[in-house]
């Protein structure tokens, strides 16, 4: 078991495209980190440098304290699941586990004695004698990761395992792959463009964007506290709204002005935070489940405002509301009994203390 | 227990340091090069210095002893002997893969009209002139043709025509010989094009079908298109081999008669091994090398497109 | 001709009545097209067959029918196989398919796989010339080669067969390699490195087995180019002893002016009975590797 190390890693292709620009991140031993973010953020380019399956053009990568830059993936001690399976479809599911250790010249008993091990912890012992041809995506899923579990490497390496499942399995195999690291507590670095599932997997998420880390916490941190716009943007579903704005002084506290002459006031305790954009344009940042219909208007920081909606969208415990502000695509979340439909205005609430006030220019949020 | 696996693999060759990643690439390459170093050795010292040999052996005398350029070739273009070769290869070459291709093409629509499971069998009986090698089926060709006992002319004389003279005039032996090619070959693309039949997603004809295309115009707009290169790869591929065909010519006819029947490979034969004259024969054959480098490239270019649409 | 190509495409949407006595026709009319074919593709088998059970005596009749047996033996079979040297043809041929075939499958399957999986200087290029020198047929050559050969001592010997047969198997068989290692997903040599796999484990655990339909269809390519060669064994092999079957048949059973039909016509059907069983037994291998040229695997 192991802690990962990354210094400033580069990787570079011919031509000077950079997938990935310098990051630094340190994993540390028995950790489950997601590195999450759109397609061709560098996130799949990162882990098979950490795997070896992809030169590292500069930095440093070192796996339990060893700097493996030159080491062949064979010798890195890692295991690999890859979106695919890449199961060998010539052996049996056993064969399969076994070959990684068979390479490796383990006592024939040891094999069988860590196979069977991983196959129980698996649920996959009646499968042994199967091909691959003969197993369900969800049961070859689960080969794929028995055999990384057999190796008992310092490192589990994930890439974007459950994309090829349909979403019942995939949500099956997501608690599946939280049990097995409880159980082997091994060190795992996981990639995926899903949010939901970095948030629901990991012990810190990685955020990538454009190959660089936008921000890196747990997830639940992320949520609350997003650095950037494409943090707050990316994680949570639907999306946070942003809205231009302005913050105006008056009346001896700050407010903040929405397009369509509505103000809200700043909760007095984030004053002190803003006060310093006072007078200038910024992004107001909300989710859409602190949109909601006009309800605890009594509490602290909620105000009230008007909108019409132009579609909405029952989803069973709650209703999506769509409507236009300046422009700006806004989505708020009510209760599926108010009384929302198309083009009838609708009172609705804004719960202030989750507000987000961003820089427009750099994205940054304050 | 990484420990232990650590220590499973005691490999000190890597374990020795290395300065950079280049050098990985470089062992790679050198794994690469030694693997392929059989295929290159074998490229260069029996295809490519052989045909570097015949050029220089093409420009020699008769006994070997005399560097004379390009007297071998200005010699064969006045021989009256050489352009009926000519002649022949090109009409032997063209109208045999004229008629497989034809063949070829009928027999791969009639059977992928079948039902799958009398396909099978079907395909299985014809593609047998294809399996036999051809200087063995030849010998049965040879004496279906025998001038006395022709069990053809037996049929005949049973429906009262007249005995052919199979192998024994111009006309009938040049027929002759295409007979034998095209029964040999058109299986080949028989199977070629049934292949590519069978890639033609059924959908395209259920859409073409509801766009109210009926069967001609079906062949015309989607299978033809689907298989153009299909076609045009089997095509040139066919015209090279039987352009180059010696195994037919030379047991049935042996160029005859009155040097008839040879094509270039018969004729390169029978100069060069047969009357000793090394330098000619190999002169003869080198006329075949234009003509073939051109199919050749085309070939490959039809290979390459296709890859990249099946890609 | 034309009520059979039609045969293939029945418009679908005919009205009720006509549709199946229309698709009915066309099945007739695709039946007696396979049925004419058949005929003109099983003539020389098939009379190859009749006459190598024929005596002597009655293929000298005239006034017999050539079609049809009246009297079978198994004579010419039987002087086949007890005397002459047939037997020895029949070794010699084994002896070179079976090297060439192996030469073949190690030569190609190891290039194929540095080709397929490992980009180097001049891999294209390679790739490339393997094609083109499977385009180039044998018959360019062959008289240089009788030079070189003669040169290496070897005229006269079926081993020089061995080392030429190659040339004739090997571009093809790398060919088809390539196409079906290719079509291995990169992701199976990503997780074998993982696992720790070297170059040749890999090929040797992974690549070969996955590929093992391709391999065949290599194999059979190479056995019946091998088994059928012609033009080099014709001018290189001129003594009895020395011979493969394709020449070893004639040489031996036609002398000046006498033609042991019979002889002849059974010891074909012999030799062609190899590639036979092979294709009849590994037909969908025998096809694929076939129609891998154009499609590249």
């Amino acid at each position: 078991m192991a802690q990962v190390t990354l210094r400033k890693v580069v990787k570079a292709y011919e031509g000077g495209v950079q997938a990935v620009k310098g990051i630094d991140l340190d994993i540390a031993d028995h950790e489950f980190v997601v590195l999450v973010g759109p397609s061709g953020c560098g996130k799949s380019t990162t882990l098979r440098m950490i795997a070896g399956l992809e030169e590292i053009s500069d930095g440093e990568i070192s796996i339990g304290g060893r700097l493996v830059n030159d080491v062949p993936p064979r010798d890195r001690d890692i295991a690999m699941v890859f979106q695919n399976y890449a199961l060998y479809p010539h052996m049996t599911v056993f064969d399969n586990m076994a070959f990684g250790l068979m390479l490796r010249k383990f006592p024939k008993e040891e094999i069988k004695r860590r196979v069977e091990n991983a196959a129980r912890i698996l649920d996959i012992t009646p499968l042994l004698q199967r091909k691959p041809k003969a197993l369900s995506g969800g049961q070859r899923q689960r080969v794929a990761m028995g055999r990384a579990i057999v190796r008992d490497p310092k490192v589990f390496l994930f890439d974007e395992p459950l994309s090829n499942l349909d979403a019942k399995l995939r949500v099956q195999m997501r608690t599946e792959i939280k049990k097995v690291h409880q159980t082997v507590r091994t060190t795992t670095i996981y990639v995926t463009h899903d949010q939901v599932e970095a948030m629901t997997l990991a012990d810190r998420v990685v955020v990538m964007h454009g190959g660089v880390i936008e921000q890196v916490g747990p997830p639940q941190e992320l949520y609350h506290n997003p650095k950037t716009r494409f943090v707050a943007g990316f994680i949570g579903s639907p999306a946070m709204n942003f809205i231009p704005a302005r913050l105006e002084n008056g009346a001896g506290a700050l407010r903040v002005h929405l397009p369509g002459d509505i103000v809200l006031p700043v909760p007095a305790e984030r004053t002190a935070r803003y006060s310093a954009l006072a007078g200038k344009e910024i992004l107001f940042g909300i989710r859409p489940e602190h949109l909601t219909e006009a309800k605890n208007l009594e509490r602290p920081n909620v105000a009230q405002m008007l909108a019409t909606p132009e579609v909405t969208e029952p989803m069973g415990m709650e209703t999506l509301v769509h409507f236009k502000m300046a422009g700006a695509e806004i989505c708020g979340r009510v209760d599926p009994t108010a009384p929302a439909a198309p083009g009838q205005p609708l009172p609705m609430a804004v719960d202030l203390n989750h507000m987000h006030v961003l820089e427009p220019q750099s994205g940054r949020v304050l | 227990m990484s420990d232990a696996t650590l220590s499973a693999v005691p490999r000190p060759h890597e374990a020795a340091p290395r300065s950079a990643l280049q050098r990985i690439a470089r062992r790679n390459s050198t794994i690469a090069f030694l693997l392929t170093l059989p295929l290159i050795l074998l490229i260069l010292g029996l295809v490519v210095y052989p045909f570097l040999y015949a050029i220089y052996l093409s420009m020699l005398n008769r006994r070997m002893t005399r560097f004379i350029g390009i007297e071998n070739f200005t010699f064969l273009l006045s021989r009256e002997t050489f352009w009926d070769v000519v002649f022949q290869s090109v009409l032997f070459a063209v109208s045999a893969v004229l008629l497989k291709a034809l063949i070829g093409f009928i027999l791969a629509h009639v059977l992928h009209a079948l039902p799958a499971k009398g396909q099978r069998k079907w395909r299985g009986m014809l593609l047998v002139p294809w399996v036999i090698p051809p200087a063995i089926s030849t010998l049965a060709w040879w004496w279906l043709f025998d001038p006395s006992y022709s069990a053809f002319n037996w049929a005949l004389a049973g429906i009262g025509a007249d005995p052919v003279p199979w192998l024994g005039a111009t006309g009938w032996a040049r027929f002759s010989v295409i007979l034998v090619n095209v029964w040999y070959g058109s299986p080949f693309f028989m199977i070629m094009y049934l292949a590519a039949l069978k890639s033609v997603p059924d959908q395209l004809y259920e859409a073409a079908s509801i766009d109210g295309a009926n069967g001609w115009q079906k062949l015309r707009h989607v299978t033809f298109p689907m298989m153009r290169n299909i076609i045009s790869i089997t095509v040139l591929f066919s015209l090279i081999v039987t352009f180059a065909n010696f195994d037919i010519v030379r047991i049935l006819t042996n160029g005859g008669p009155q040097d008839s029947t040879h094509v270039f490979a018969t004729y390169a034969f029978q100069v060069g091994i047969q009357s000793g004259d090394i330098p000619l024969g190999a002169s003869v054959s080198l006329f075949m090398f234009p003509l073939l480098a051109v199919f050749a490239v085309f070939t490959l270019r039809g290979v390459n497109k296709r890859t990249k649409e099946m890609a | 001709m034309s009520t059979t190509t039609a045969g293939g495409f029945v418009p679908a949407e005919m009205k009720h009545g006509s549709l199946r006595r229309e698709r009915r026709w066309a099945m007739i009319g695709a039946y007696v097209a396979l049925a004419v074919f058949v005929v003109f593709f099983m003539t020389p088998p098939f009379h190859m067959l009749v006459t190598s059970l024929k005596g002597s005596a009655e293929i000298a009749d005239l006034s017999g029918n050539p079609w049809l047996v009246s009297a079978p033996t198994l004579q010419n079979y039987w002087e086949l196989l007890t005397q002459g040297n047939y037997l020895l043809h029949f070794r010699n041929s084994i002896i070179v398919t079976t090297c060439t075939v192996l030469i073949s499958m190690v030569v190609s399957t190891l290039a194929a796989f540095a080709l397929a999986r490992m980009k180097f200087w001049g891999s294209a290029t390679l790739a490339t010339g393997v094609f083109l020198t499977y385009l180039v047929p044998e018959t360019l050559l062959f008289i240089p080669m009788f030079q070189i050969v003669g040169s290496l001592g070897l005229y006269n010997n079926m081993w020089a067969m061995v080392l030429i047969f190659p040339t004739l198997t090997v571009p093809f068989c790398t060919w088809i390699m390539i196409g079906y290692f290719a079509s291995i997903p990169k992701e199976l040599d990503e997780a074998a490195l993982i696992d720790g796999a070297g170059h040749l484990q890999m090929l040797w655990k992974i690549f070969i087995p996955v590929a093992l339909p391709g391999i065949l269809a290599a194999m059979i390519f190479a056995f019946t180019v091998s088994w059928a060669a012609f033009i080099y064994p014709i001018a290189f092999l001129v003594s009895s002893d020395q011979m493969v079957l394709t020449v070893g048949i004639v040489s031996d059973l036609i002398r000046a002016d006498t033609f042991q039909w019979g002889k002849i016509m059974a010891g074909a059907l012999m030799a062609a009975l190899p590639p036979l069983l092979v294709y009849a037994f590994l037909m969908d291998y025998y096809i694929a590797g076939l129609t891998a040229g154009a499609t590249k695997g």
